[in-house]
């Protein structure tokens, strides 16, 4: 592909703090390079503006390789940019042509706070995971792989949901922001393979509460998640979730 | 768990709503059924007969008192539900784009709902008021609509007559009009309402969602349809 270079305008949400109210600013970037990738055309802007005596934006990454789930960008009206499955990161400037205007905004949900500009609080999430997104092994010798025969599908399955990298894109494009698809991905994981047999039930009626106490929405089958995630996680999940919230729900004896 | 906890969580209120649904649908192809026997032409005979036994019987009424309490706690439910999604997020974006990530009538469902309990209210306003309570409130005198017609030796309320009367008496193109834009919410509402009630029960399979999903599409469509069908014809004079 042509290498070229490109100026563009940024219409960026700038917040000082959770409690502040924020407001777009506008900042025009000259002589981009389409190899770059969208951090780095922010890093270019935030020289720029700690060049300028300026506050750079504060904005979450951390790998820059698509694997870690911290970046977090809404650009153009969606989550992680324009291309499928692809995280801020893996965004490149040659997504965008000369004389683009990009509207970057953080994700919006009551249950992703804002810290500062583009940084959301999303420990919701980890809230979820330590209600139930965890299993029991026995100390020790660490146990031989493949030591209990699991089903292809199953395991095919369970390793396509544990894909799900947490970095809230369905939360933040969900009509509703529901965290359905994080929450249905993270219970499908154990509930497809033996090792999340013990905490099966407790973890589908633990995690889900604690779902429903960090405010998210709920899902309404729009499956705008699926569609936007960068790590292509099934909404079958939620249907996986839906089946063991609802049949852990009615077998419990715990009042 | 408790019961209330189970009931008031998320998956428990969408499990209401598509519990509550699909009684909804099924009751609909009674519905639908039982009115198509205009479309015998005896005059309304075979109808008012069916209309009489719905009307009548112990077990159908029971569950007419059921029918009533899944409709409000349907509607309930999926007004609650969209206060709490809407509030989910206070604050929204400046763009979003709508490029066909989910079908619009599956982000619409609490609009469509609406426009089907406003097409409801004056659904109940010209029948089911009248046949229940006896011309309170009818567009027309009830002398002139329900009084009986002998079937089979018995007073049978004249439903047929009802019909013939709001589809082709005042206002009755307005009245068509409103009825047929009713039917189409309908089919966009069950559309998504259908297929998404089964993801909700936890279904999700290679081989039965396709089959799912195409039954809904014919589901929808059809009954719609149908009941599109009986005003339109009764004002244009097909039913004799």
């Amino acid at each position: 592909m042509e290498h070229y270079h490109m100026n563009l305008t940024l219409k960026v949400w700038r917040q000082k703090n959770n409690k502040a109210k924020g407001s777009f600013e506008t900042y025009n970037v000259k002589d981009i390079s389409s190899e770059m990738s969208f951090l780095e055309m922010f890093d270019v802007l935030n020289e720029q503006l700690i060049h300028d005596g300026k506050l750079p934006i504060a904005f979450d990454h951390d790998c820059r390789e698509g694997i870690c789930g911290m970046c977090s960008m809404h650009i153009n009206g969606e989550a992680h940019g324009p291309w499928k499955q692809n995280t801020t990161c893996q965004l490149h400037m040659r997504a965008f042509k000369d004389g683009d205007t990009i509207v970057v905004e953080p994700w919006r949900s009551k249950a992703f706070p804002v810290v500062k500009d583009l940084m959301v609080d999303r420990s919701a999430f980890d809230r979820i995971i330590e209600a139930g997104g965890y299993i029991s092994v026995n100390t020790g010798n660490a146990v031989d792989a493949n030591a209990i025969p699991i089903d292809k599908k199953n395991a095919d399955d369970a390793f396509m949901a544990a894909a799900c990298i947490g970095c809230g894109a369905c939360v933040a494009t969900c009509v509703n922001s529901s965290a359905m698809l994080f929450v249905g991905a993270k219970i499908s994981q154990l509930a497809l393979l033996p090792q999340g047999g013990p905490e099966r039930e407790s973890r589908a009626l633990n995690m889900v509460t604690q779902m429903d106490k960090e405010g998210f929405g709920n899902c309404t089958n729009t499956y705008a998640c699926e569609a936007q995630c960068p790590k292509g996680i099934s909404v079958a999940n939620i249907a996986r979730m839906n089946k063991e919230y609802i049949g852990a729900s009615f077998a419990t004896e715990e009042i | 768990m408790t019961w209330k906890h189970f009931f008031t969580s998320s998956i428990g209120k969408k499990f209401l709503m598509g519990a509550t649904g699909l009684f909804l649908i099924s009751f609909l192809v009674i519905h639908a059924s039982i009115n198509a026997m205009i479309f015998f032409q005896d005059k309304g005979e075979t109808f008012n007969h069916w209309g009489h036994f719905m009307g009548s019987n112990l077990i159908v009424r029971t569950l007419e008192i059921g029918l009533m309490a899944f409709l409000l706690l349907h509607i309930y439910q999926g007004l609650s539900l969209w206060r709490q999604n809407h509030n989910a997020r206070p604050v929204k974006y400046a763009v979003t784009k709508g490029d066909g990530k989910s079908k619009w009538y599956s982000k619409t469902m609490g609009l469509l709902g609406t426009l089907i309990l406003i097409f409801l209210i004056m659904h109940f306003y010209h029948f089911w008021v009248p046949s229940r309570f006896g011309g309170m409130a009818s567009i027309k005198p009830l002398a002139e609509t329900t009084l009986g017609q002998e079937y089979n030796s018995q007073s049978v309320h004249n439903l047929y007559q009802e019909m013939m009367n709001v589809f082709t008496g005042s206002y009755s193109m307005i009245i068509v009009i409103v009825y047929v834009l009713g039917c189409v919410s309908l089919c966009w509402h069950l559309l998504h309402g259908f297929q998404s009630a089964f993801q909700t029960f936890g279904v999700n399979h290679k081989r039965y969602t396709p089959l799912i999903k195409t039954i809904g599409v014919v589901y929808s469509v059809g009954i719609s349809l149908l009941f599109a069908s009986m005003p339109v014809a009764m004002y244009l004079g097909w039913v004799k």
